[in-house]
Parts: structure tokens; sequence; C-alpha cells
């Protein structure tokens, strides 16, 4: 399958993608990865009139520590994460379950964080972790809150001209730790369900904040606050990890489907829940 | 748009529409037809090649991505020496049946030998979880892929 005619731009500098971003208006993309954006056009579910491909820039591979945070730029791909001794918790912990081994190979995180499929596996880590997204446009750089991002169904924040370069995920100095756990039918399938957890314990032991976040069972990658409101200030136990699993499986709204019932998928958010704590605590505590 | 792609260590220079998939382009532009089209969707894995030495799914990359950059299919595998040990060993272990799946899992096989000359089971295993077989329950193509291991590591000592 061919996909629809387009232009095609290979930007060598950031400057030149944001300009012919500019320059084509909303119905042109940045070609990353493409790992989900070309099926897509060979599907015309997208047909772009014009991609702007980034691949070709220089100095946006990097994954580095920078001042208390995780950089990881826009075409670092989720090969490199897996591959990485640089990153940790649930980062760590979700990149080699991203698809299979060859659309790791191609595939970015920032792209991923940028097509905001409520099925894709990183924006529950970054919403989990409180990552910020960094946007470059023609008048400079932004940061944007990972939850201010994700708008809804495959629809983020960005302006038109617009591009991610970056997204910085905070790395605490105390004693923390993160999980991802994933339910999937076989190796390149979507999440059946899916839930981040990161942790960080006080002095005394006791949780001093906490993210959870959940994977395909909402319209959107969805933070269950209700679940960390009940964590944080208490020490970390298996009956508080219960009642958080219990919180975010209140919170989740799945559908029934061909991975599954809504009412199965609830049960596998608890378990999830608790299993990526329980990782997460004893992380933060090794 | 004109392209210069290194395939099996020979230039092909062309003339492509951008949206032309690098999977066309090596089996209608080069004519290297060992590369196969199976699900078209990013899921089975059978039209893998290697771009600068990693394996890629050539159905979900352009050829306009490749200009510039070296392309290794199945039959770049074979040396002058005779048949590549990942090929060797296909042989040796039954590693096929129906042979559609096979270049792609020889080429992964490939791939990981280069970065981990002895892979266990599981290494085998989780490096080509991207690529499917139908046929052979997987059984002979990772032990294909560990016996090819032993040959290279084997015959670099020799050397």
């Amino acid at each position: 399958m061919l996909p629809a005619q387009f232009d095609y731009v290979a930007a060598s500098s950031v400057e030149e993608a944001i300009a012919a971003k500019a320059e084509g208006g909303d119905e042109t993309r940045f070609l990353a990865g493409g790992q989900s954006l070309l099926p897509m056009m060979k599907l015309r579910f997208a047909t772009p009139s014009k991609l702007v491909d980034i691949n070709r820039i220089a100095g946006l591979d990097a994954i580095e520590h920078h001042n208390g945070h995780l950089r990881v730029g826009a075409l670092v791909r989720h090969a490199d994460i897996a591959a990485s001794d640089a990153v940790s918790g649930a980062v760590a912990s979700a990149a080699p379950w991203i698809s299979d081994p060859l659309v790791r190979n191609l595939g970015t995180l920032c792209g991923s964080v940028a097509h905001c499929d409520p099925e894709g596996d990183w924006n529950s880590v970054l919403l989990a972790t409180g990552a910020d997204v960094i946007a470059q446009g023609p008048s400079g750089s932004r940061s944007i809150a990972i939850g201010d991002f994700v708008q809804d169904f495959f629809t983020n924040s960005l302006n038109d001209d617009e591009m991610v370069t970056a997204v910085h995920i905070p790395v605490p100095s105390g004693r923390s730790g993160g999980s991802y756990q994933k339910l999937e039918r076989k190796v390149g399938d979507y999440a059946t369900v899916g839930v981040a957890a990161h942790l960080e314990l006080a002095a005394d032991g006791t949780i001093s904040a906490a993210g959870v976040a959940m994977t395909s069972v909402a319209p959107i990658n969805r933070k269950a606050t209700e679940a960390e409101a009940l964590l944080v200030g208490n020490a970390p136990t298996a009956e508080l990890f219960a009642e958080a699993g219990a919180a975010a499986a209140a919170a989740a709204d799945p559908r029934d489907d061909v991975r599954g019932s809504a009412r199965w998928k609830r049960q596998v958010v608890a378990a999830f829940t608790g299993r990526a704590l329980a990782a997460a605590a004893e992380q933060a505590q090794a | 748009m004109e392209i210069t792609v290194n395939i099996n260590g020979t230039d092909h220079t062309a003339d492509v529409e951008p949206r032309l998939l690098l999977v066309d382009h090596i089996r209608t532009g080069a004519g290297l037809t060992g590369t196969h089209i199976g699900c078209d969707t990013t899921s089975c894995g059978v039209c893998t090649v290697l771009v600068d030495g990693t394996p890629v799914k050539s159905c979900t990359m352009l050829a306009v991505q490749a200009d510039g950059r070296s392309v290794t299919t199945v039959e770049g595998l074979k040396t002058a020496d005779g048949l590549h040990p990942v090929q060797q060993a296909f042989s040796d272990e039954h590693g096929l049946q129906c042979g559609f799946c096979t270049p792609a899992m020889m080429l992964v096989g490939a791939a990981l030998i280069d970065e981990n000359p002895a892979p266990s089971d599981d290494e085998v295993r989780w490096a080509i979880s991207g690529n499917l077989c139908r046929c052979t329950g997987y059984m002979n193509i990772v032990k294909a892929i560990q016996s090819a291991a032993a040959a290279a590591a084997s015959s670099n000592g020799d050397s």
C-alpha cells in the first residue's frame, strides 16, 4: 500500500524544520520514526500534504542528565532507551515493552508522546513521573507539563509551528522508584491494560510523592489522581497498594472490545497498579 | 526526488516519489525480491532489512529516508566464501518450512550475532519477537540462530 501523495522535505536543522512546518500549515506533519504515522498514512487515516523529515537533524538523539532531569531528544529511539544506562524507574521499565524490537529500532519516544494515542505507553509513564514536553517554535522554546500537553484522543496542545525537541523527565534526588506493568496479547500489540507508577520516599520511609497513570483504559492516558492522593504521606504497604489499585480501577473507563471486557480490564488495572507500586517501592527502598 | 541507496554494497540511484516505500524500492526498483511483503501493516516483520546494520521493517520506512544509507537484504548475506553462517544454520537445523519469513529471520539473526556472539535462548526469542513465523513454531529458528552464533564464534577463533 502506498500512502497518498505528499511533498517531502528533509530538514537539516530544527529551525528549518519549524519553518517548513509553518509554511505547510496544519496539513504538514513531522516525520521522526514514522512507526505510527506511516501505517496511518498507508491506511488513509492520515493524509498529510507535506512531511518534514527530522531524521537528519544533528543533536536530537541524546539521552542525558541535566539539571535534575533526564532529557530525551526528539530522535531517541525506543531501543536507545531500552539499551541506555542513564535511564531508571518507570522509563527503564517501559522501554522494552514498546511494540516489538523492529519498531523500537525506528520509533521515538517524543514521536509517540506527540501522537497522543491513548493506547500508547509513554504518555502514562510521563504522567506518572511528572514530565515536561519541550516545544520549539519560531520565537523560541517553551516547556509544557505533560498533563497540559495531552489534550484528547490523538490531540496535543502544540501550535502548528511548534516541534517537540525533547522530553524532560524529573530525576528525584532522594529515594525513588518506578515501574510500568503492561498486559499485551502478543508482542507488538497495543496494551490491553498498562499502568505506570512512580514513588518517592521521605527520610522516614513514608511516601512523599506518587504518580500513577493508565494506558488503554480511557479516551486518553489517564492519571489516577485519587490513587495518588491515597498514597502520599503513608507507609508503603501491600494494603495501601491494594487500596490505591481499587482507586485506580474506579478511575479507569475501559470499554468492552476484542482484548477483553471492561469489567475484567478494571480488575487488571487494580492488580497491575498494586504490582507497579510494589515494584516501585522495592526499588526506592533498595 | 533523486536518491542513492547502497544496497548490498552497490549504489542504486533512482528518481522516486516521496511516498515510495523502501520495500517497494528494493523489490521493484532494485529487483531484489528476497525481501517479502507480508501484512504491509507493520505487524509481521517479513519485510525486515538492515539499514546501516539495524533491522527495521522496510514497509514502514520511505525510500527517501534511506537516501545515502546502506541497506542489507537477504541477497547481501552471502559472502565470497559461500553462505553466511546464519544461512547455513537455517539449512542444517531446518529453520524454515515455507520460507516466507526466512529472509527476515536470517537478517535479524545475523544482526543479533553481530551484537551478541553467544545469545541465550531467551535473547534469541526476544530478538525475533517482531517477526512472525506460521510454520515452524520457532523452535528450529532459535536453534539455527544459536548454531550460527556458535559456528561464527569458532570460525572467528580459527582465523
